[in-house]
């Protein structure tokens, strides 16, 4: 087992390198660097600007400039940012990103608690009202885009109701200990819930169908047989079954969870590492979205990897070596 | 034969509800018992019913199938009156079960011996590790080496035979009186099958249980079973102890599924193999069941089904052929 996750880690060598090497290439194949789109003041010389080129490296053939970019990485700097001047990208993304991680964690674990019940529930009612009323709200969670909902839910539940704040992380620095964690979390449902809207609306789906298959296998009919009791067959012989290729998934959420973040954090002015991101493209603060990208890259192989990982803990017939 | 069977299934019905108001007869008035330590066979061909009838008195009948009528007593109660968590007290412990696939009978995902140990806990009340222990001494028993071992080893690290010994060991762990073994060894490699009925046997000697048999294999019936009973489209057409409906078969339908076994009894008749295929559930001919098939049959056949008769002693037909003042063959 370790070996094998040795293996794949080293695998994620070439795989980051490639990664990387199209990351820096479409950074530099979008047109234009920090200084165009800026109003450029009319009183200082071109030469000024050619020399703060030069001094970035930005007049150097692209090759060198990936290979310059690639050995700092390396050594764990991703340069320093250009619309933050004086901030290395590191801390700027460390500040931002453990708010986005907890952000992430709230929402899959509001799609768990919702995804889970309700999918069971309709596996064992098919075509009840709860499971019609399921599959509508499915179909609308995977149509409805995540700025739209996160706006609707801002509106009626932010500005309408005034239950729940519309952006930020904190209402006050002032508070510690669990009024700061309640408070937190009341900051986290209306983004939780936008970010989560997708995967909750799939993994209600997916969770029906799963447990209506197991429900249908041979080995429940033994569980049956045996005399076990209806709470044993369905929460022990089913759930653990059915829960196999949704926990699986959970791995393989990792990404898109992430990626879905840059919109959603948009919309509520969340201080992750989306907005972080936006606001970098906006700037054309290419060392930032450089870094950024290459996270997300980093995020969906490790999230893979979990989910490889997650496979074998869950189900005894998987087996790596 | 002892005075009260430990299962007594009258008139039972289950039916199908399909599609387009068809309703699908799996089970249409099967009566019969067993009686303690009596190995009894259900024979037939696919189709025939026997699984249903099977799952029915385990009450495990899935929709769209639902018993419509009769009643299964085991000991003094009807199972059929019974609320689905008192049943839980009868599967299992009144009643063991093995089905014919062993290759996904077993939860994947839990242990040999978390499985065993669930059952014989829940129905026994012991602590973990009395079952454990028991667990271990049932797997010795149905002829499972290292069972130290096997108890904390997954379904799919045992071959096709060891999970039907670990499905018997099952069956048997709460000593029931009546073990239902539906098909055990079809699945199996040809070579484990006799190993496997052997075992059976033995168990059930063993803990003087009754054992219902159901099989497709005639040469089984022959060396195994005291009674057989012979089920078509759904019904019992014959049923007689196993010696006299071997030697003395009277329902052509029972004749036709003998014909087809290679060299049996010298007095067996042979005819040729029974021509055509069994009719769908839901669409069986007005008469006689079988009169699209059988060679004998007569007009009388395709207006009215005959009734399942006392023929000789122990021995029951529903053939127009064995009526009074009917043809006798
Ligand atoms: N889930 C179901 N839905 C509809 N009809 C069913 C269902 N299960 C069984 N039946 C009907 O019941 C009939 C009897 O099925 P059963 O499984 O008892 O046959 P069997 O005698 O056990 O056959 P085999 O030897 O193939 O196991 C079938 O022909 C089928 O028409
Ligand atoms: S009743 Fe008629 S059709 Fe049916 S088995 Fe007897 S002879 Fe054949
Ligand atoms: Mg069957």
């Amino acid at each position: 087992m370790y070996q094998y996750i040795i293996r794949r880690v080293l695998q994620f060598i070439p795989m980051l390198l490639a990664l990387s090497i199209i990351v820096f290439g479409l950074a530099k194949a979008a047109p234009g660097d920090p200084f165009s789109g800026k109003i450029l003041d009319p009183e200082v010389g071109m030469e000024i600007y050619e020399k703060q080129r030069a001094e970035l490296g930005l007049d150097k053939p692209i090759p060198v400039q990936y290979l310059r970019w690639a050995e700092k990485i390396v050594q764990g700097s991703f340069g320093e940012s250009i619309t933050y001047k004086g901030r290395s990208v590191e801390s700027l993304i460390k500040e931002r990103f453990l708010n986005t991680v907890y952000l992430g964690l709230f929402a899959l674990f509001i799609t768990l608690l919702v995804a889970i019940p309700i999918g069971i529930y309709s596996a064992r009612r098919p075509y009840s009202l709860l499971d019609y009323g399921s599959t509508t709200f499915g179909f609308f969670g995977l149509a409805v885009p995540n700025f739209f909902f996160g706006l609707v839910v801002i509106y009626l539940f932010s500005i309408k109701l005034g239950w729940f704040p519309a952006q930020g992380t904190l209402s006050s620095n002032k508070l510690t200990g669990f009024a700061e964690f309640k408070d937190r979390i009341h900051h986290m449902i209306l983004p939780g819930l936008t970010l989560g809207l997708a995967s909750t609306a799939s993994y209600m789906r997916y969770m029906r169908s799963e447990v209506m298959d197991v429900l249908g296998s041979d080995y429940i009919r033994t569980a049956k047989a045996k005399g076990m009791s209806n709470n044993n067959v369905l929460y022990k012989h089913t759930l653990r079954n059915a829960l196999i290729p949704v926990i699986t998934l959970l791995g393989m959420e990792l990404g898109p969870l992430l990626g879905g973040a840059i919109i959603t954090e948009q919309v509520f002015n969340f201080p992750g590492i989306g907005t972080l991101f936006i606001g970098s493209v906006i700037n054309r603060d290419y060392p930032v979205v450089m870094a950024i990208t290459l996270l997300l890259g980093v995020a969906i192989l490790v999230g893979n990897l979990l989910a490889d990982i997650l496979y074998s803990v869950v189900d005894p017939r998987i087996r790596y070596d | 034969m002892s005075s009260q069977p430990v299962l007594d299934v009258q008139k039972l019905k289950t039916y199908f509800y399909l599609e387009q108001e068809l309703v699908a007869k799996a089970v249409d008035d099967v009566s019969f018992s067993v009686y303690p330590g009596e190995t009894v066979a259900i024979v037939g061909e696919s189709g025939s019913g026997k699984s249903i009838t099977a799952l029915s008195i385990m009450q495990l009948i899935n929709k769209p199938g639902r018993i419509v009528e009769g009643s299964i007593h085991v000991k003094d109660k009807n199972l059929l009156n019974l609320k689905p968590k008192q049943m839980t007290a009868i599967r299992g412990n009144h009643i063991g079960m093995i089905f014919q696939e062993p290759m996904t009978a077993l939860n994947p995902v839990f242990t040999i011996g978390n499985q065993i140990t669930e059952m014989i806990r829940k129905h026994k009340k012991v602590s973990k590790q009395i079952a454990q222990l028991k667990a271990i001494e049932l797997l010795r028993i149905v002829g499972i080496p290292r069972p130290e071992q096997i108890i904390k080893e997954y379904p799919h690290q045992l071959s096709g035979g060891m999970r039907q010994r670990v499905m018997i060991a099952m069956a048997i762990s709460c000593e029931p009186e009546l073990i239902i073994a539906d098909e055990p060894t079809t699945a199996l490699d040809v070579t484990i099958q006799a190993q496997i009925l052997d075992l059976l046997l033995e168990m059930q000697q063993r803990y003087n249980m009754a054992l219902l048999l159901i099989t497709h294999d005639l040469g089984v019936v022959y060396e195994y079973t005291d009674k057989v009973i012979v089920m078509y489209g759904g019904q019992i057409v014959e049923q007689a102890p196993t010696k006299q409906l071997l030697s003395l078969t009277k329902h052509p339908y029972t004749k036709g599924l003998l014909s087809s076994l290679p060299k049996m009894d010298e007095d067996v008749e042979r005819l040729g193999t029974i021509q055509g295929t069994v009719p769908a559930a839901y669409n069986f001919p007005v008469g006689c069941r079988f009169s699209t098939r059988c060679p004998f049959v007569m007009e009388k056949c395709k207006q009215t089904n005959p009734e399942l008769l006392q023929n000789d002693t122990d021995h029951f037909v529903r053939c127009h052929l064995y009526e009074e003042g009917g043809e006798s063959q």
